[in-house]
């Protein structure tokens, strides 16, 4: 978006003009705005982050809020539909003044919202949303990606599987039809075959997404016969397909990779067995096994569960990092500005580079080069455990982002057709339930 | 028709005027008005098509084909110029009016409306699942473009565009209503209540119908591409089912008798789902449906109905 | 586990063939439910009724409610609870939706009464997330109670390849039953031939069609049921059932029962076969048919052209 150079002259003077001459008194809260899902499949994400939301803003607020000044919270629903949505976003940083928003969970979402933040100067956390393509594609000022994307988590996902099956010959993929579902399998796919390049592709399924019936899909993998089937489905879709797939016998004949199943695994109870291979969206699992012992962490889970029923989600912790970001984000914005309240532009100049912790798991790093954050991955094993009503993991490895994350300046598939074989030769640590 | 001083003249300056107005003082709404108004646009060609007592369920495939032209130019050329979008969605949606017109025009009341949503389907399930040329689901971004040659911040092209909308809103609404009055126009109502009349004056009435419909295509065409460049995006929602409902709803909301019916139509449902989607996010839905059931038993010329009904001197129908 | 082999040759063989017929055939059966209530509507009552789709995802999910509520008691109550829900939906929301918002608006322009169904599932949809909530709902227990059925080393289960279209035809049966050889079936015939005439008769007109409209629904709301155990009911269940069963409708003719069901195996089977050899047009066969249908024989492919064109 090109400005004439004379009107961003004019605009720079007035920023700084404006800058300088405002009193940096603190102001009275801070308005954070955020896109969930309140409506539509992707509820099952956004309800939860919702509640993860404001319990973190209720017991920030009992410590007197972010550097002693209280929080509001403000929710957009993603569910309204991309023109709701945008519109609402703008009243919302427009009309509402928000200091920063968190948006989004869908990539569609984000893809609309993160140029609008940009345009509108909105310091913009993109708390949940995972195309890597967003920020390969253009540097942004003002949007920073608090959680690691596709890349990454498909490719933990990848070395795992490779590391405990690794001589599967043929593999099979359904995926909901949409962005999510078809980049992460451009990824997985182009990883394997620079990793494993004799693995045979007997099945790309793409039903559309919301589909209620899997059961033509079902039959088909299984005459088939694939060793392995990978989904990156998730919500209503992935508990239909796993339980379609399991009642006909799917399950026990192929050896299933949830990529994303680990905010399914409470839901489905009984329904999903054991030995499926699941992911988290990064290090997040309720009982973390460098975590769960930690009182700060048991207490954030119990909190959670009093309040919905349910222990926490992938989601949960990603709007916990969210937050997490914009404290570590202010008290550095007040630490550079000696002690003295930051204005609007500090304060988006501070998340550069930033590292800051949940306590919930790994530290993140946000990536100077181009915002986007650095998150562990955790993959791990169902298996059945007496206490639990549902499958807990075991066998779990934990990833260290950097060798798995594309490296800045480079698009994700030109980065993973460079892999060698050797990558997956990588050491990492095993964690047992 | 009445004259110079009709209250729906004055409502509709009243109106135009506001838009134009307003969102300079409430910045948030420059983009608000600015739908509505892209939407109105459509919905003055279904009105067109109610005149001849038919309703399509298929007008979002027009609508998707401005939007999604506009798209294409930016994913496979560059940024365009939005008068470049302009006339090529309005060119590829006035095509694919006659293509579509000349098929649908030989059927009547359901089967035309049926056959409307048929195509409409099929236009939007290829958008849906050609993934390669239209990203599925998720729809193709549409680029900020140019304006006549100029480019503008994002501050200041959120009220270009409104402008831009309001212009064109303007000229159509002119063009429908003085359409609507022509003898062409009265040919469509002659189709509603009696067809075989028509065909005795010497006209056909499939080549009346098809003028309207391909009028109308063209009007669709044209909000469709308003609609990509302010959303910025261009998804195949824009094609289902669900969108020419919304249109035919606004019609009937706003009154299908005047084109102003789809001005207060379109403000109205944009209006109510900007805020009740604010403030009662899970009722807004709930709201509109009680709205239109409303406005069908008690109020069925629409909302202009309602108005004219007030001033019983009003000259007309 | 042996490594499959799978190559364009190999899916046009007999083992897939066979297997694309038992899943459309168990596709065709639910859609068939769900049409032919809707074009029983229409035939009789010559109404287009948006709605049907909001009362099929009813009547999941209050088949899902009431399973949940009987499953501890007895599993094998889920299935009178399927029905129950199904009759339960179809009789009280049907009756009111056409007691109180369709009565009114009868003899006035069809795209009216057409819009009034609109509102209709806008409202219905609403308040279905307000009833029921957003997270999805699984009650598969009537299901899990039947075997599975091995055919040509495919597991099936017989729920869907049994039950399913034993229901369908059982329904397509009795339905032509009804309408054919009973009183009341005639009764319905005679109005929908001539109001008037058979109002002169003594023919009560409107409780016809408020009776009606009470079979149409149930049969949406039994199709819903019917699908629940072997899907998660999720919102917008109803917006995509609608305009499919609408496009098997009509292609069929509206009003033809008999036709509704061969066209449903129809697009079942085209649906299934197309799954297994170019599974990116799954979603557009049903519209293409009906495109094509309608072009050629614009009064369905069973429809009897009863009235002029124009």
């Amino acid at each position: 978006m090109r400005l004439k150079s004379r009107t961003a002259a004019v605009l720079a003077a007035a920023a700084l003009l404006v800058g300088v001459a405002q009193a940096q008194d603190k102001p009275a809260e801070i308005k954070i705005g955020v896109t969930t899902f309140l409506s539509g499949p992707a509820s099952v994400f956004g309800v939860p982050g919702k509640a993860a939301a404001e319990m973190i803003v209720e017991s920030l607020n009992k410590k007197g809020g972010i550097a002693g000044v209280p929080v509001k919270l403000t929710f957009i629903d993603e569910g309204a539909g991309g023109e709701a949505l945008v519109s609402n976003y703008r009243r919302v940083v427009q009309d509402e003044k928000v200091d920063v928003t968190f948006a989004s969970i869908s990539s569609g979402s984000c893809n609309q919202l993160v140029p609008v933040a940009e345009d509108l100067k909105v310091l913009n956390f993109m708390w949940d949303c995972g195309a890597a393509s967003i920020l390969e594609a253009r540097k942004y000022r003002y949007n920073y990606r608090t959680q690691a994307n596709a890349t990454p988590e498909m490719l933990a996902i990848l070395v795992y599987l490779l590391k405990t099956k690794p001589d599967f010959k043929t593999i099979a993929v359904i995926n909901q039809d949409y962005a999510w579902g078809r980049e992460s399998w451009e990824i997985f796919s182009t990883a394997l075959k620079a990793l494993k390049p004799d693995v045979k592709v007997v099945a790309e399924l793409f039903p559309k997404f919301g589909s209620p019936d899997y059961s033509t899909e079902v039959s088909r993998l299984l005459a088939l016969r694939p060793d392995v089937v990978l989904t990156t489905s998730w919500g209503g879709d992935l508990d239909t397909l796993v339980r379609q797939a399991g009642q006909r016998g799917l399950l026990k004949q192929s050896t299933f990779v949830l990529a994303i199943g680990e905010s399914s695994i409470q839901r489905l109870g009984n329904d999903l067995p054991e030995g499926m291979i699941v992911g988290a969206r990064g290090d997040h699992w309720f009982l973390h096994p460098e975590k769960k012992s930690d009182p700060a962490f048991k207490a954030f889970n119990e909190a959670f569960k009093a309040k919905t029923g349910s222990w926490p989600i992938y989601p949960v912790y990603h709007m916990a990092q969210a937050f997490a970001a914009l404290e570590a984000t202010y008290a550095k914005a007040i630490k550079s500005n000696g002690g003295n309240w930051p204005n609007r532009e500090q304060i988006v100049d501070a998340a550069k580079g930033l590292q800051f912790s949940t306590g919930f798991g790994r530290p993140v790093t946000l990536r100077p080069e181009d915002n986007q954050g650095l998150e562990a991955q955790l993959v791990g094993v169902t298996k059945s455990v007496p206490g639990y009503e549902f499958k807990v993991l075991d066998n779990m490895m934990i990833f260290d982002p950097t060798a798995i994350t594309t490296p800045a300046g480079t698009k994700s598939v030109d980065w993973l057709k460079t892999l060698k074989p050797d990558f997956i030769t990588m050491n990492v640590p095993t964690f047992k339930h | 028709m009445a004259g110079w001083t009709s209250p729906l003249r004055i409502v509709a300056v009243a109106g135009f005027a506001l838009a134009a107005i307003a969102p300079l003082f409430v910045p948030s709404w420059a983009t608000l008005v600015a739908l509505i108004l892209a939407k109105a646009v459509v919905v003055l060609g279904i009105i067109v098509l109610l005149q001849a007592g038919q309703v399509s369920f298929g007008h979002a495939m027009f609508f998707a084909l401005g939007a999604y032209a506009s798209a294409f130019w930016g994913k496979y050329i560059g940024t365009g110029d939005l008068m470049v979008y302009l006339v090529l969605g309005a060119t590829i949606s006035t095509i694919a009016g006659l293509i579509v017109g000349l098929f649908v025009v030989r059927y009547r009341e359901i089967f035309f409306g049926m056959l409307n949503l048929a195509f409409s389907m099929v236009l939007w399930s290829l958008l849906e699942k050609m993934f390669h040329y239209t990203n599925g689901a998720d729809g193709i971004r549409v680029a900020r473009p140019t304006v006549a040659g100029f480019s503008f911040t994002p501050d200041a092209f959120q009220y270009v565009i409104l402008y831009v909308s309001l212009a064109l809103a303007l000229i159509a609404y002119v063009v429908v209503q003085r359409y609507l009055d022509s003898p062409l126009g009265h040919m469509l109502k002659a189709i509603k209540s009696n067809e075989t009349r028509l065909e005795y004056l010497g006209t056909s009435a499939r080549r009346v119908l098809l003028t309207g419909y391909v009028l109308s295509a063209f009007l669709a065409g044209v909000g469709g591409v308003l609609v990509g460049v302010i959303q910025g995006i261009a998804t195949p929602e824009f094609g289902f089912w669900t969108k020419s409902g919304e249109f035919v709803f606004i019609a009937i909301l706003g009154g299908f008798g005047h084109a102003l019916g789809a001005f207060a139509g379109a403000a109205t449902f944009e209006i109510v789902r900007y805020y009740a989607s604010a403030q009662l996010a899970n009722a807004w839905q709930l709201i509109l449906g009680v709205v239109l059931i409303a406005i069908i038993l008690y109020a069925p010329s629409g909302l202009i109905g309602l108005m004219r009904r007030n001033r019983p001197r009003e000259g007309g129908e | 586990m042996r490594a499959g082999v799978a190559s364009k040759r190999n899916l046009m063989d007999s083992t897939l063939v066979v297997l694309a017929i038992l899943d459309g055939i168990s596709y065709a059966a639910l859609v068939f439910l769900v049409s032919v209530g809707l074009s029983l509507i229409f035939g009789v009552l010559r109404v287009v009724n948006v709605a049907h789709g909001s009362l099929y995802a009813y009547g999941a999910y209050f088949a899902a409610t009431l399973s949940i509520a009987v499953a501890p008691i007895s599993p094998w109550l889920t299935y009178p609870a399927l029905i129950v829900a199904a009759v339960v939906i179809g009789v009280v929301c049907g009756g009111l939706i056409e007691r109180f918002l369709l009565r009114p608006v009868y003899g006035r322009e069809e795209v009216l009464q057409l819009l009034i169904t609109f509102a209709v599932f806008m409202i219905m949809d609403n308040l279905q997330r307000l009833i029921w909530g957003v997270q999805p709902i699984f009650a598969s227990e009537p299901l899990k109670l039947l075997p599975n059925i091995e055919v040509l080393g495919v597991n099936y289960t017989s729920y869907q390849v049994v039950l399913l279209p034993l229901v369908a035809i059982a329904t397509l049966i009795g339905l032509r039953y009804f309408l054919r050889r009973t009183l009341a079936g005639a009764v319905i015939m005679a109005v929908t031939e001539d109001r008037e005439a058979a109002t002169a008769i003594g023919i009560d007109a409107t409780r016809v069609y408020l009776i009606t409209f009470m079979i149409g629904a149930t049969l949406a709301a039994l199709g819903g049921a019917l699908a629940l155990p072997t899907t998660s009911l999720v919102p917008g269940m109803g917006t995509d059932m609608i305009v499919l069963s609408f496009a098997v409708a009509a292609t069929a003719g509206l009003g033809q029962i008999e036709g509704t069901a061969v066209t449903a195996l129809m697009i079942g089977l085209a649906r299934a076969f197309v799954i297994y050899i170019q599974p990116e047009f799954e979603v557009l066969v049903p519209y293409l048919l009906m495109v094509l249908v309608l072009l050629i024989r614009p009064h369905g492919l069973f429809g009897v052209v009863t009235t002029r064109k124009i």
